[in-house]
């Protein structure tokens, strides 16, 4: 069985403006140990899909439909109590920005420690200062004695990202969300911190989802992708067939933005015109004002199809 | 920290010499106090005694310097009206006064962050709408018109609350008495009402903007209890900024004193203010008004310093 699964989940925001479909009936599924990409522009709903996960859905949003079996429980059924003794103990996540993500007046040897002492209470205080140090240590974070008694604002962006993982892998949880777990930092550190991910995935046999809108960092860890675009999955299956041979126009698009050796174009490939807004989204495919292979038979959403274990939404696709 | 703590003095001492030159210019234009002294009969020639006596008849300079080389010895002249040092005298009056402001603000403290608090979880709420509908009406009606309007309603149609004087003393304090928390009452809510709905919105105005915080969501992420949220790692960057604010506050609240003393005949400082003014009795005119801006400086010097302890992030 698998550890986690997605099912139609609907995600939405009830603004003054309408409603915005932030996840639009998205499925997807992740066995133990298993890493996955979810990939997609600023706005695609990947953030929201991470936040469903948790239940975390602040006012004016709800998920409005769907399941999320995790552990075959569904989630989205769950109370709020029980919610809570699951989040940052069996499901933790990594906020996109680390900058934002440490409460400025309290020392990150408190904000580490609570996350063990709420979830297991019978563990004594010595026990989980001694759990946060060791933590630190693996996550690489120099001098983590000192570092316990600091302030966020005292502590460099890498220095921040590393105690956010830090406290993410606490409790050991069987699965890790990871927004954009790089955006912030240098690229030499992003090496760095992915890499590490990847060796704590797999030293706790987490499983994980690593959300970016960088397709290149999924290439190299993830063992499945799902591309997103305006609240849906558009493409999703194995790594390597999306990598290596891309169906969807927009995964396409995705894969030929990215820089290649052998390559001398003077500049990079980038998809033609934006995103749609989520209040204002073309009939049909939502891709087709930017689509090269768009017809009228776009003018219909097109169907799923599973080719080859793959899912994709396209009617070229055959 | 030491050098912080000695530069803060520093500016406090400054802004106090700058204090005194101003109250004392002031106090000099505004008018010759002899005439009102004395009987109306009185001859020319007394009046020139009278002036020569007090020191009047010298140059604004050598007034000036006279009366900083006394302040230096503690002491700021005699009272025109009462013949006793003006310094004691304000000083009789100042409990009075505290035991308004600090009553007052205690209120306003224990009352508004906590119904800040509570109308800051749930906005939308009728709770929070009525809650916010009285903070909007104390923070827009006047303070002698709520004063008029308590007296109208508890002491002349009700008749259960006395109008005016302070009551029973015991420790400098009329809170301690009956009697004397009667005569508080109103006077109280009068101040208080104010500063009350001020912090209660600023209360609820900071809550909701931290609760929208990335690092409030983290922290329910990571499965902390909501409560906790809401009581600790959100309050607490709400209450810090708050500190100076309040701060800032108390020393409003000694000086809306004068209003509020007036309505209710309160013996403290204010109705003592506004008797001296009317009788250009200079010295206790020019001491409450140091003695005011000293209260001023010194709680603002140690908001600044207070400050430094609870926010980390301006640690020296
Ligand atoms: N509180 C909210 N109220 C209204 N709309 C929201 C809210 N939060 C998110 N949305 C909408 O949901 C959509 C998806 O947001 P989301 O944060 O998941 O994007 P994302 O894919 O993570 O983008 P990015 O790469 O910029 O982080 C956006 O179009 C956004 O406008
Ligand atoms: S359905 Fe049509 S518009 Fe949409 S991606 Fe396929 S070809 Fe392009
Ligand atoms: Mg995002």
């Amino acid at each position: 069985m698998a550890l986690l699964e997605v099912n139609n989940l609907n995600t939405h925001f009830f603004t003054r403006n309408g409603v915005i479909k932030a996840v639009d009936g998205i499925s997807f599924s992740l066995e133990e140990g298993e890493i996955l990409g979810i990939v997609g522009e600023s706005g695609a709903g990947k953030s929201i899909t991470g936040f469903s996960m948790l239940g975390l859905i602040d006012k004016p949003g709800k998920i409005v439909e769907g399941e999320i079996i995790f552990n075959g429980e569904d989630l989205v059924k769950k109370s709020e109590e029980e919610l809570q003794k699951i989040r940052g103990n069996e499901i933790a996540m990594i906020f996109q920005d680390p900058q934002t993500s440490l409460n400025p007046v309290i020392n990150i040897g408190h904000q580490l420690m609570e996350t063990i002492l709420y979830h297991n209470p019978s563990v004594s205080k010595k026990d989980a200062y001694n759990a946060c140090i060791d933590i630190l240590k693996l996550v690489g974070l120099p001098a983590a004695d000192k570092r316990m008694k600091s302030y966020p604002h005292q502590l460099s962006g890498g220095m921040k990202q590393r105690v956010v993982i830090a406290m993410a892998l606490l409790n050991n949880p069987k699965l890790l969300i990871a927004d954009e777990p790089t955006t912030a930092l240098d690229v030499t550190i992003q090496a760095q911190i992915l890499y590490l991910m990847k060796k704590l995935s797999s030293n706790f046999n987490s499983s994980l989802i690593l959300i970016t809108h960088d397709i290149a960092v999924v290439s190299q860890l993830c063992d499945k992708i799902a591309v997103m675009y305006a609240g849906r999955i558009v493409e999703y299956g194995k790594k390597e067939d999306i990598i290596f041979n891309p169906q969807h126009p927009y995964t396409k698009g995705l894969i030929e933005c990215l820089p290649k050796l052998d390559d001398d174009k003077e500049r990079l490939y980038q998809i033609p015109g934006i995103m749609p807004s989520l209040l204002s989204l073309p009939k049909g495919c939502y891709f087709k004002d930017r689509c090269e292979y768009a017809d009228g038979e776009c003018d219909v959403y097109p169907p799923e199809q599973e080719i080859n274990g793959r899912r994709i939404f396209c009617h070229k696709v055959k | 920290m030491t050098k912080y703590i000695l530069n803060r003095l520093f500016h406090s001492a400054l802004v106090m010499f700058t204090i005194s030159f101003i109250v004392f210019f002031i106090m000099f234009k505004a008018g010759d106090p002899v005439e009102l002294m004395l009987p109306p009969d009185a001859t020319q020639q007394e009046v020139i005694e009278m002036r020569a006596t007090l020191g009047l008849d010298k140059s604004f300079l050598v007034q000036y310097q006279k009366f900083l080389v006394n302040v230096s010895k503690g002491n700021l002249g005699n009272s025109f009206i009462y013949g006793q040092p003006a310094l004691d005298i304000v000083f009789e009056r100042m409990p009075a006064t505290m035991e308004l402001a600090i009553i007052s603000m205690l209120l306003s403290i224990i009352i508004g962050i906590p119904l800040g608090i509570i109308s800051s979880i749930k906005p939308n709420s009728i709770l929070s709408r009525i809650i916010m509908f009285f903070s909007l009406t104390g923070i827009s009606v006047p303070v002698f018109w709520t004063g008029m309007i308590l007296v109208l309603i508890f002491s002349v149609i009700l008749g259960v609350l006395p109008s005016s004087g302070r009551g029973e003393v015991y420790l400098f304090t009329s809170a301690f008495t009956v009697d004397g928390i009667k005569h508080l009452i109103m006077p109280v809510l009068t101040l208080s009402i104010f500063q009350l709905a001020l912090i209660l919105r600023l209360t609820r105005t900071g809550m909701m903007e931290v609760l929208m915080q990335d690092y409030i969501k983290l922290a329910a992420a990571k499965g902390v209890p909501r409560k906790v949220i809401v009581y600790y790692h959100a309050l607490k960057n709400t209450l810090i900024p708050l500190i100076t604010v309040i701060g800032i506050q108390f020393g409003q609240l000694v000086a809306f004193t004068i209003v509020t003393e007036t309505i209710f005949a309160w013996p403290g400082t204010g109705k003592l203010i506004i008797d001296s003014i009317q009788n250009l009795d200079r010295p206790i005119v020019v001491a409450y008004l140091l003695v005011i801006s000293f209260i001023f400086v010194a709680i603002n010097f140690i908001v600044d310093v207070l400050y430094t302890f609870v926010d980390p992030r301006v640690r020296v």
